[in-house]
This record gives structure tokens, sequence and C-alpha cells, in this order.
């Protein structure tokens, strides 16, 4: 990975959903930047506010009852959150492209595979209807779908589900985005399906150069892939770093944990580490550290204060008061 | 802890406590007015194992390819097409149903999904203390004593009992599921995905507490699962299934080191591991294509649509289930040619986890 100046720069995002239980505070102030062709994994359970945070970037999410609350998300000099509605189309399916979890719900029933394919382009493009089917053909190429030409008429129920990730990765890519957002795009298919999308995924990246960030809950499946990962928890990030360095040396004891309770293809006779307790409700904001009550390391600071995420070595970041090379808390409380 | 019924010998691993032979289930499909069979979804088709007293049998595969439908024939929740399942020498398949109610408190089963698998309007308390009345055991106040044991046996606390499943959550749900199945003090649980619900910090607390339990309770599991890496983890002895037949069947270290049949062998190689270093230098062998429909099965080995290997006779015959080594079976005509790697290089496991880490409830 070669520095660069981030194509997408996120600051202190908020998001909240007012539900008549009250207000679930879903993303809690999330700050990252993402550089131009970067793999950025994205980590975290259900509920950590990943997938959130990512949907509230292009304001995919209902309001109501959702609301972005604070924050900015500045994307190719322009502020993704206060942009008018006009030039955010232009910018969602045209400059950043989605792939949604569940293929088949996320694809129109009763609408071919070309049409939906060919309806971005027509959106985003000035291309004549020849062009576009030709350009339709040639994603459904890319991404290693037989009998391409023949495919276009097919409907979304006649193909297998691998199939319809690849064509929901097809559309994603017909504008020639700068960055593409996954949302646990492999979750939903069996692992030798997974293992293809995953190549394919591989293989476009060498190509196109695209930026990509792939949220998932399976820390495996980043391994191979992600050049810096972040994760989440709570609605906050707790770690940021490149992807060699978290899964060797975690600073957050999260991630720790995670790594711990995670048995391994490769190992055998390995303990796995408990994490006690359960992920935090969502209802209160954050004043504390959010995993303070599952936390093995924890200490009276933890239950005062929310950690800032800081910077502790070259490109990782960690939101914690405890020193965990050290053994000691951190920052000279 | 109550004292166990019917005590089976200490030490007496190697008998056999289910055994399954031929077994097929097929489901009708039905079309037109008259509602006329017109073919048949293979759900399973032919599959034979044993399932040894106090060994964790991992069975595995990917959607589709007919695990689920094993276990439920096992526990005669569904009637098997064709074949014989024996519980300790008992046919199940034929037998009186007055003689399996007698037997059903022997075998029981944890569900994937613990929001579907418990009724939302009975309390914890009845839902675990269920399967006693049914089966008229422990009356009264011993009832609710059992209960109490089962859930501090679980790790959950007495007053949870006149809770409702919806103040739980996932990982708590399952646990209550885990004491229904072991009230009646079973020998034998179907653990069906049990963990494929759940959120990746609470996976390894249901699979503590599973692996804690057999320990205490000399359980027998049949643990059905997508995740390779958490059956190596737990399980003993792996079958791997492929639209509805079992392809390899042999120990952990085995199958994991020395996989014979070419599907085992690609998907372990599918599975990913979270280390960075590994991905970067692994070898895959990717699969082309999908699972066939087990509606229309390809003639011969179910697997040659998509085997690297597959030839002439993988098309016309198919594959004999048979012991390749002592306690290594497979079903493939060429599992002697197949290269001899394992997905990835096992280590041992590092250390014991830091000792400031809580380990097992």
């Amino acid at each position: 990975m070669t520095a660069q100046s981030p194509i997408l720069e996120v600051k202190d995002l908020e998001t909240q959903f007012h539900t008549q239980d009250g207000t679930v505070h879903a993303v809690n102030g999330v700050s990252f930047d993402l550089n131009s062709g970067e793999f950025l994994g994205v980590v975290g359970e259900s509920g950590s506010g990943k997938s959130v945070t990512m949907m509230s970037l292009l304001r995919l999410i209902p309001m109501p009852p959702g609301k972005i609350v604070a924050g900015q998300a500045m994307f190719e000099g322009r502020d993704l959150l206060t942009l008018e509605l006009e030039d955010l189309r232009t910018v969602r399916g045209g400059r950043i492209g989605f792939i949604f979890q569940d293929p088949l719900t996320s694809l129109n029933p009763v609408l071919t595979i070309g049409f939906q394919i060919m309806e971005s382009l027509h959106i985003h493009t000035k291309l004549s209807d020849e062009k576009r089917e030709a350009r339709a053909i040639e994603l459904l190429q890319l991404v290693g779908i037989p009998g391409a030409k023949k495919r276009l008429e097919s409907y979304p129920h006649e193909l297998s589900g691998g199939m319809r990730q690849r064509v929901m990765i097809a559309m994603s890519l017909a504008c020639s985005p700068r960055v593409i957002i996954a949302d646990e795009p492999t979750t939903a298919l069996d692992v030798t399906i997974q293992a293809q999308i995953i190549e394919i995924i591989r293989d476009l990246r060498e190509k196109l150069g695209t930026a990509v960030i792939w949220i998932t809950h399976d820390l495996g499946v980043i391994a191979g892939l992600a050049d810096r990962v972040l994760v989440m928890y709570g609605g906050l990030i707790v770690e940021e770093a490149p992807v060699g360095e978290l899964y060797a040396n975690p600073q957050h004891p999260y991630t720790e944990g995670l790594l711990g309770s995670i048995p391994r293809l490769d190992q055998k006779g390995m303990q796995l580490i408990n994490i006690k307790g359960q992920p935090p409700s969502l209802y209160q904001k954050p004043d504390s550290c959010p995993f303070a009550p599952r936390c093995p390391y924890v200490f009276d600071r933890c239950r005062e204060e929310n950690p800032p995420l800081l910077e502790v070595k070259m490109g990782h970041s960690t939101a914690c008061w405890w020193d965990m090379d050290n053994q000691r808390p951190r920052y000279g409380s | 802890m109550a004292a166990k019924t019917a005590p089976t010998a200490p030490g007496a691993n190697s008998d056999v406590l289910v055994s399954v032979k031929d077994m097929k289930k097929h489901f009708p499909i039905m079309q037109g007015v008259f509602r006329r069979q017109v073919g048949a979804v293979k759900a399973v088709d032919g599959v034979s194992f044993d399932i040894h007293r106090g060994e964790t049998l991992g069975l595995v595969g990917e959607s589709g390819s007919g695990k689920s439908t094993t276990g439920r024939v096992i526990l005669q929740l569904i009637k098997a097409t064709e074949g014989s399942v024996t519980f300790e020498g008992n046919e199940l398949t034929a037998i009186d149903p007055e003689k399996l109610r007698k037997l059903r408190p022997r075998m029981q089963m944890v569900f994937q999904d613990p929001h579907a698998s418990l009724n939302p309007r009975m309390t914890v308390g009845s839902i675990i203390s269920e399967p006693l009345r049914e089966h008229n055991q422990a009356k009264g106040d011993d009832r609710e004593q059992r209960v109490v044991e089962l859930l501090s046996l679980v790790g959950l606390a007495p007053k949870h009992a006149n809770r409702y499943p919806h103040e739980f959550s996932g990982g708590q749900r399952q646990r209550i599921g885990i004491a229904r199945a072991i009230a009646l003090n079973p020998d034998f649980i179907v653990c069906d995905e049990p963990i494929a619900a759940l959120d990746v910090s609470i996976q390894a607390q249901v699979v503590n507490l599973l692996e804690n339990l057999q320990g205490v309770l000399n359980l027998t599991y049949l643990f059905i699962s997508h995740d390779l890496s958490m059956v190596r983890h737990i399980a003993d002895r792996v079958a791997v299934m492929y639209l509805g037949r079992i392809m390899e069947l042999t120990t952990v270290d085995r199958l994991y080191n020395h996989p014979q049949h070419p599907y085992t062998q690609a998907l372990l190689s599918a599975v990913p591991v979270p280390d960075p270093k590994i991905e970067a230098v692994r070898k895959r062998v990717i699969l082309e294509g999908d699972i066939p429909s087990p509606a229309n099965p390809p003639p011969g080995c179910p697997f040659n649509t998509r085997c690297p290997m597959a030839q002439k006779r993988c098309v016309e015959e198919v594959p004999e289930w048979r012991q390749l080594r002592t306690g290594h079976w497979v079903a493939c005509h060429f599992a002697e040619d197949t290269p001899d790697v394992a997905a990835v290089e096992t280590v041992e496991a590092a250390e014991d986890p830091p000792s400031h880490l809580p380990s097992a409830p």
C-alpha cells in the first residue's frame, strides 16, 4: 500500500434511531479515513454499528426513525451528509457502489438481471442502448458468470445464491465507482461459494484498483483480504490497525478476546476464551467504556470515562485505558 | 446434580450407541390437481455410520447437503424412507410408538434458532420443566428443585425461571434450549447448528458449555455444523456430507491433516484462517459451480460435476463406501490417488490462554 491522501474522510459520525422504547444510539462518534485503492475491513458483532455507519454515509438508513445527529463525510471534496439529494444520487451507485448481504432480497424478483444492471448505467451514464448492453455483458463476464449474454434475460430466482451475489457485484461495478462498500457479502453463502466470491473480489481489486470497505463479523474472511481493519463495538471504533499488526498484536481487550474465542482450522487442542456477558444495550449513550462490563482488565477509570481512539503505535490506534503491552494503565492515570 | 439414571460403563468409549445403515430420506415432489408424485428430493441418499458412546461426531456439509435431515431422522422426528437406525440395539424405524416414547427421554435435540425453538408464551421454568411433566419425572417441589439445578448447570440464575424467552439474549436463550435438552438425563443429543445464529463472542460461551456438560453428564453428541473450524475444536470424529451422502468419515486429526476425498480437501481449503500471514501464502482449491439440486442429483458420484479429479468412471459408477484404513471411511474411486496434503499446517495450540482471562464457566 502506498500512502495516499484519503478519498473518504469520516469525522465524528453519530446516528440514532428514535423508537417507541427509546433512542437507540447506534453510532456514537465514528471517525476514519479510506485511502484510494485501499481495502478496509470493518469487523464487529451484530449491533456494533458497522452497517449503520456505512449506510449513514450514503443516507441509506430509514429516516425517520433514523437520524444522523452529527458528523461529516468528505468524499471528492463534498460532504455526503449535507449534499442535496439530487447530487447524492449521482454518488449512490455511481461513485460509490454498494453490495448488500442478501442478494435475494436486494434484487428485484420481477425484473431481469440485465435490466437491473443496465438500470444504473441508464441513470448514471449517457451510454446508448447497445453500449449499455455490451457493458452489462462485460460486467457479468468480469465476475465470472458463464454465458453472460444469455444470463441478461434471467430472473433472480433462476440463479443460485453465489450467482446472485456475483450479479450484485457486477451491478456495484457498473459505473466504475471509486469506492465499493460491501456489507457482509459472503455471510449468506456456503464456504466453497464464499471462496469463489473472495477470489473474484481479489482479482477485481488488482484489475480495477477500486477502494473497498468490507463489513464482516468473520475475522477469518478479511485476514487474507484487507490492508487495514477497524474493529467496532457498541457503536464505536475501538481499534484500528494494519491487518498484520491487528492479528499479531491486538491492543484492545475486545479484539484480543475475539481472536481467542474463535477456533482455528489450523489449531488443535485450543482452549476457547469466554468473553463473559452480553454485547451492550444501545439505549444509552456510552459515557464510560462500552466494553468495561465484559473486560478482564477493567479498572476504575474505565467505568468513569470513555477512552478516546488514540494512536499507540505507527498506524495502530486503540480506545482503551489499559496498556496491554506493559500491563498497566495508559496515559498515566 | 441428580443421580444419572441408567449409568453407563465408565471408559466404555468404543461401544456403539447409535448406528445408521443405508439410511435414505426422500421427500416427494407433488404436482397437479391430483397431487401426483413427480419426483423426489433426495435429501439423504444412503448414509451409514456409527456413533460411539461418549464421543462427539461432527457432521459437516454445505446447505442442502442433508445434515439436518440426517439428525432429524435419527431422532425419528421424521421417518426414514429406507434403511435402519438403531439406538442401543433398538431398531427405531419400525419401533412400537409406545416403546419409542419410553426411549425419547434418552435422546434429545438442541435446535439452531433459539428464537424459534422456545415458546414465547411460556416462562423459562415451564419450558425447562415441560419434558419432566411430559414424562412424569419429578413432581411438585422436586420438579422446581430440578429446574433450579438445570438452570445453574447451564449458567443461569434461579430467578430466571419466572421470566419469558424474549427477556433473554440469543446466547442465554440457547442455554435455555440446552437446559431443556438435558432435563431428562439423556444419553444422546443431536445439536443442530447450535451456534450458527449466535454472535462470535457468544459462540465460544455456548460451545464451552456443551463441552463441560458432556464431561459432567457423560453425553454423546451428534454436532451438526457448517463451521469446520468449530467442528475441529469440538468433535472427536467428523463426517463430511455432500448432496445427501457422506463423502468421508474419520477422526478429527486424520480428516484435517490427511483428507483423502477431493471434496473434503476443497472444503477445508476454502475455510479462511484468522491469520494474515497464513492467508497470504495458502494455496486454495477453488471449486467451480454450485451444489446440484438434490431433486436431480448427477449420476455416479454426486461430486463429479465439481470435482477437479473427475473421470469417466465417476459419472458411471457410484463410489463404494469403503474403509481406506482402520477408521477412515471414504466414498471416492480415486481416494488413494489424491495428493496427501493438509489444507493448512496444523500447529499445536500456542499456550494456555493468558491466566488473567477467565476460561471455561
